[in-house]
């Protein structure tokens, strides 16, 4: 074996990351077998890290990689009779589900991978790990990492759900016009959990896991470019750009949370928020609105008012009402009472908030008893605010959460003047 | 693929009432039949006879037969009413067919499982 030419390797390594999905995507569809897939694309893989760096990367190496690792996969099935013979017979269902390609552009089937990980079959809790896996193309330890599991733990979860995939034979399918209504919304689902949990890390010291963020966003863009009709998925791609914009303004010098209210405007990502609500207007356009699309419209206004006090709070009120309609949930229900609170005063919004009192899912919910100290530390109601602040304390899951509460429960306690 | 649909009906009540078989009932079950049957991928099906038929045995450590009849007021629960299996390309297939099932709707529910090969 030549010795590594770092320059190929890095170029095979950015090859490998751009292709991995789309490689492994298309040998699942035709082989019908996840662990196949991956194999063989791992072996193509590391065939293009001996023979790149000695003879160049090819022209398509997209297509290099496909080959190889289709002759790997002949290779294994001649070893591995009964297997084959399994395989042959899920290969004859899924021609005759689809008819071959032609041409020499390779079919892009992420598309049918997105929906087999995203498959309402699988443990939700597995939905991320798998589509990080299959089509980020993050390694086994990586998925563990980002969700802060042990790497047994997460391996375990792992095969289980491809076992599943392959025992049950969940199907690598796009999910018909009809059904698609249907089936699009769990694959968004899994998209922006791995977002959530990438932008607030529910528990632990870290506010933030950015990359976890940043592999989301890349897989909406893939979704994206694959659906580019459907409005939800320009919608939830607007939505997290135009929050991933102000990253580097939601910490402080000191890795301290700060609030949108008291962020630094300009340290926002200005260029990401343009890409953002260039995005807006499509997913709102030719029909009603989704939650995805009312989210980003909210996140848009936001984004481009100079301050809070600028802030189009009318408008984002509207939207929340229109929000309301499609998710009649309570945290959809504090939100707006939030920002009622900031059109029509702190007494408006407490009395809205008060009315969710007895919300269960609010119970454990720090935000809500946040939001409520917040209105009556304004309205001047200091012992009850600092009781509400306490009880936030006791529920926020980060170190950061609760330090941004300790800080504003200090403040609140602190005496205005001497002793 | 051969896959079982497991029909559990909805729990019963405290009183161990199963409702009343309605006219209504009966013919969304007949027409699911024919509409599955029809379909051509029906491999087996039947329907159980009430739960206070049922008989349980049990082999203990002595090799003695065990044999306990399980009433069904003990608790509320589901009871499995019966089952199709069927021979469909794929795990959606089965799914759409629990979903027409009658027994998946009014708090019952439909287990679909892959036979497995031995």
């Amino acid at each position: 074996m030549p010795a590594m030419d770092d320059g190929a390797a890095v170029t095979a390594e950015a090859v490998f990351r751009e292709e991995h999905g789309r490689l492994l995507a298309a040998l699942a569809r035709r082989f019908g077998d996840l662990d196949l897939a991956e194999e063989v694309a791992a072996d193509a893989i590391e065939a293009a890290l001996v023979h790149w760096p000695a003879r160049g990367v090819p022209p398509n190496p997209g297509a290099w990689l496909m080959t190889t690792a289709r002759r790997k996969a002949v290779d294994r099935l001649r070893r591995d009779k009964a297997y084959a013979a399994r395989l042959a017979l899920l290969q004859v269902e899924a021609d005759r589900a689809a008819p071959p390609a032609t041409g020499d552009e390779l079919p892009d089937e992420r598309l049918q991978l997105f929906f087999t990980c995203a498959h309402p079959a699988l443990p939700a809790e597995d939905r991320g790990a798998l589509t990080l896996r299959c089509l980020a193309g993050l390694t086994t330890p990586e998925v563990a990492r980002a969700y802060l599991v042990p790497q047994e733990t997460m391996a375990k979860r792992i095969v289980r759900a491809k076992k599943k995939i392959r025992e049950a034979r969940i199907p690598f399918r796009v999910p018909g016009p009809d059904e698609l209504p249907g089936r699009l919304p769990g694959v968004l689902q899994v998209l922006y959990s791995i977002f959530t949990e990438g932008y607030t890390a529910s528990s632990g010291p870290d506010l933030q896991r950015r990359d976890l963020a940043d592999e989301a966003i890349r897989l909406a863009r893939i979704l994206h470019r694959l659906l580019p009709a459907e409005r939800e998925v320009t919608g939830l791609l607007g939505l997290m750009l135009l929050i991933h914009a102000r990253r580097d303004a939601r910490t402080g010098p000191a890795g301290e949370l700060v609030l949108l209210d008291d962020q630094d405007r300009g340290r926002w990502d200005r260029p990401m928020i343009e890409e953002g609500l260039r995005l807006v207007p499509a997913a709102l356009a030719g029909g009603p609105p989704g939650p995805y699309g009312v989210q980003a419209a909210i996140a848009a206004l936001h984004d481009e008012a100079a301050d809070v006090a600028t802030t189009d709070w009318p408008q984002i009120v509207a939207l929340y009402d229109v929000l309301l309609t499609l998710v009649p949930s309570p945290i959809v229900r504090l939100n707006r009472a939030a920002a009622i609170a900031m059109r029509d005063g702190p007494e408006a919004g407490l009395a809205l908030l008060d009315e969710l009192a007895a919300e269960p899912r609010l119970r454990r919910h720090h935000p809500y008893p946040a939001a409520r100290a917040d209105l009556l530390q304004r309205l001047g109601r200091r012992t009850e605010a600092a009781a509400a602040y306490r009880q936030a304390l006791t529920l926020a899951g980060t170190a950061p959460e609760r330090a941004l509460i300790q800080r504003r429960l200090t403040e609140l306690e602190e005496p205005d003047e001497g002793p | 693929m051969k896959y079982m649909l497991l029909i559990n009906s909805a729990p019963i009540d405290d009183a161990g009432q199963i409702p009343e078989d309605d006219p209504c009932e009966i013919q969304k079950w007949i027409e699911f039949d024919k509409a599955i049957t029809d379909a051509g991928v029906v491999v087996d099906s039947a329907s159980l006879a009430d739960l206070t038929t049922a008989t349980t045995v049990r082999v203990n450590e002595a090799g003695e037969r065990v044999i306990t009849t399980d009433g069904p007021f003990a608790e509320t629960r589901e009871i499995l009413g019966g089952y199709y299996v069927v021979d469909v390309p794929d795990l959606d297939a089965a799914l759409d067919w629990a979903a027409r099932c009658p027994g998946a709707r009014d708090g019952g529910s439909i287990v679909v499982r892959p036979v497995g090969d031995l």
